[in-house]
């Protein structure tokens, strides 16, 4: 299932392999429902995740990008999401200045064990772009010619 | 004028235990100064200080690590210094700084904008003014229309550094809500027209990293991920894309560590105003994490650390 009948968007997933790998794959054992548009793409920690692969994936044409790690307290390698958050709020907090609609970049922590809440987080997310509809890159705008 | 008597004589005395030292001269015209290297008693006379310089001279400090070097820096300046030393990215015994009280440096592109530079024969300061001296006759206007943006809310006219202070210290007599003036010009904007206001300043952008290498903080050099083939985050296309993809680059890599010093602005052969990219963080940074960059010399950047709970983070509720 897409979020909107018959056409999907691109959403890229940056999943950590401690928790949110295992909680997608939790959600897909337990034959949990869950939209199709998310490009997984697994990843050691969230705290591997250079906020500039988010914007290399809005780049090169994603709609939306939602990091997921274990929770706060919980991360495999003691502290690598507490520096993630930090990095990926200031993010959030940035990317709209540039032009890019708040909500087409997420993260959050989802474990190992969170199926049901791993179907929730892909649901809403998936939603929330679908909402939004397809980015609008850079070189599409008012402001330029065409030029990509 | 005392200013520049006190610098002249605190470099002769550091001169003889240090390399050299780096400040300002006359460069190709009356409008321009340039970098000094003094080395010499002839160098000392040569040293101008004035409005016009410009250059954060603390851009040349991490490459000379490892040797010693005096350096005039202005209250600005002085703060990339303190990031510096931060970072371990410089020695403090390997430095002698000059520090300078300072009312203002001009933004030389607001001068070109409204009159004909190319054949300046004077140009002097007084009360307030500047007078610039041409073939077709003198202009002469207050200066607050031509001082750096920068200069316009600058909260740090005292270094906040050094060995040596010339001039008296000034407090801030600039208002320090206009810090962000700009930024919130741009937040007033709705998304899409953010999008295009992005896409018509950056199209100008020629990618000569000008601003990388003006930067006092973009120590990578050679290694910088702009340049790298492996991975390959930018490329030699020079669509709309890759140029602002370079600019996110720049502005998260400094992230919580840039001290505003509108060195990358001033830069820009193609009049680019990228700094309020690099604002607009240090403002989010300051509302997250109360942090300025460049003022303690033992604070650490905060995106190099954490906290286990972050009472300024709210995180999005599924
Ligand atoms: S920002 Fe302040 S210290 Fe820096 S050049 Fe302007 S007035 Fe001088
Ligand atoms: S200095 Fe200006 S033109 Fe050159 S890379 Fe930087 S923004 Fe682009
Ligand atoms: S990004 Fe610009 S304002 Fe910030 S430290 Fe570098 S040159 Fe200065």
């Amino acid at each position: 299932m897409s979020g909107v009948e018959g056409k999907e968007l691109r959403v890229v997933g940056f999943l950590c392999n401690w928790c949110s790998y295992g909680g997608a794959d939790t959600a897909g054992v337990s034959r949990f429902k869950q939209p199709t548009d998310l490009r997984i793409i697994r990843v050691p920690c969230s705290g591997r995740v250079d906020p500039l692969l988010v914007v290399k994936a809005f780049m090169s044409g994603a709609d939306g990008v939602l990091v997921s790690g274990c929770h706060p307290r919980d991360c495999h390698y003691a502290e690598g999401n507490f520096y993630a958050r930090r990095r990926l709020e200031v993010l959030k907090r940035f990317l709209p200045f540039m032009g890019v609609e708040p909500g087409r970049f997420e993260y959050t922590w989802v474990s190992a064990s969170e199926g049901a809440r791993w179907q929730k987080v892909v649901t809403n997310f998936t939603e929330q772009i679908h909402n939004l509809g397809p980015l609008h890159h850079f070189g599409e705008g008012d402001g330029s010619g065409g030029d990509r | 004028m005392e200013a520049i008597g006190k610098l002249r004589e605190d470099i002769q005395k550091e001169l003889e235990d240090v390399e050299f030292i780096i400040g300002w001269e006359q460069g190709f015209d009356a409008l321009h100064a340039t970098p000094l290297f003094i080395r010499s008693q002839e160098d000392i006379d040569r040293l101008i200080w004035n409005p016009l310089c410009v250059h954060n001279l603390a851009s040349y400090l991490p490459q000379l690590k490892g040797r010693k070097v005096g350096v005039l820096l202005k209250g600005c300046d002085s703060r990339s210094v303190i990031q510096l030393l931060q970072e371990g990215l410089i020695q403090r015994e390997e430095i002698v700084i000059f520090g300078i009280s300072c009312p203002g440096v001009v933004d030389l592109s607001k001068i070109r904008a409204r009159m004909n530079v190319s054949q300046v024969k004077r140009v002097s300061f007084a009360e307030g003014n500047v007078t610039i001296e041409t073939p077709q006759g003198r202009e002469e206007f207050p200066l607050d229309e031509v001082l750096a943006t920068k200069c316009l809310s600058c909260q740090y006219p005292t270094p906040l550094i050094y060995d040596h202070l010339a001039g008296e210290a000034l407090s801030p007599q600039r208002p320090a809500d206009l810090l962000y003036k700009e930024v919130e010009e741009i937040e007033k904007l709705d998304v899409k027209e953010r999008l295009a206001h992005w896409e018509r300043e950056l199209n100008r952008c020629i990618r000569c990293y000008a601003c990388r290498n003006a930067c006092p903080l973009c120590v990578c050099q050679d290694y910088c991920a702009a340049d790298s083939r492996n991975p390959h985050w930018l490329s030699q296309r020079a669509g709309i894309g890759e140029k602002v993809m370079w600019h996110i680059m720049h502005a998260l890599h400094v992230a919580g560590r840039c001290t505003d010093c509108g060195e990358c602005e001033r830069a820009c052969p193609m009049d680019i105003p990228i700094q309020r990219i690099r604002k607009k963080i240090n403002k989010e940074i300051k509302a997250l994490f109360d942090y300025e960059a460049g003022v303690n010399t033992e604070d650490t950047p905060p995106l190099y650390t954490f906290q286990m709970e972050e009472s300024t983070i709210r995180e999005k509720d599924w």
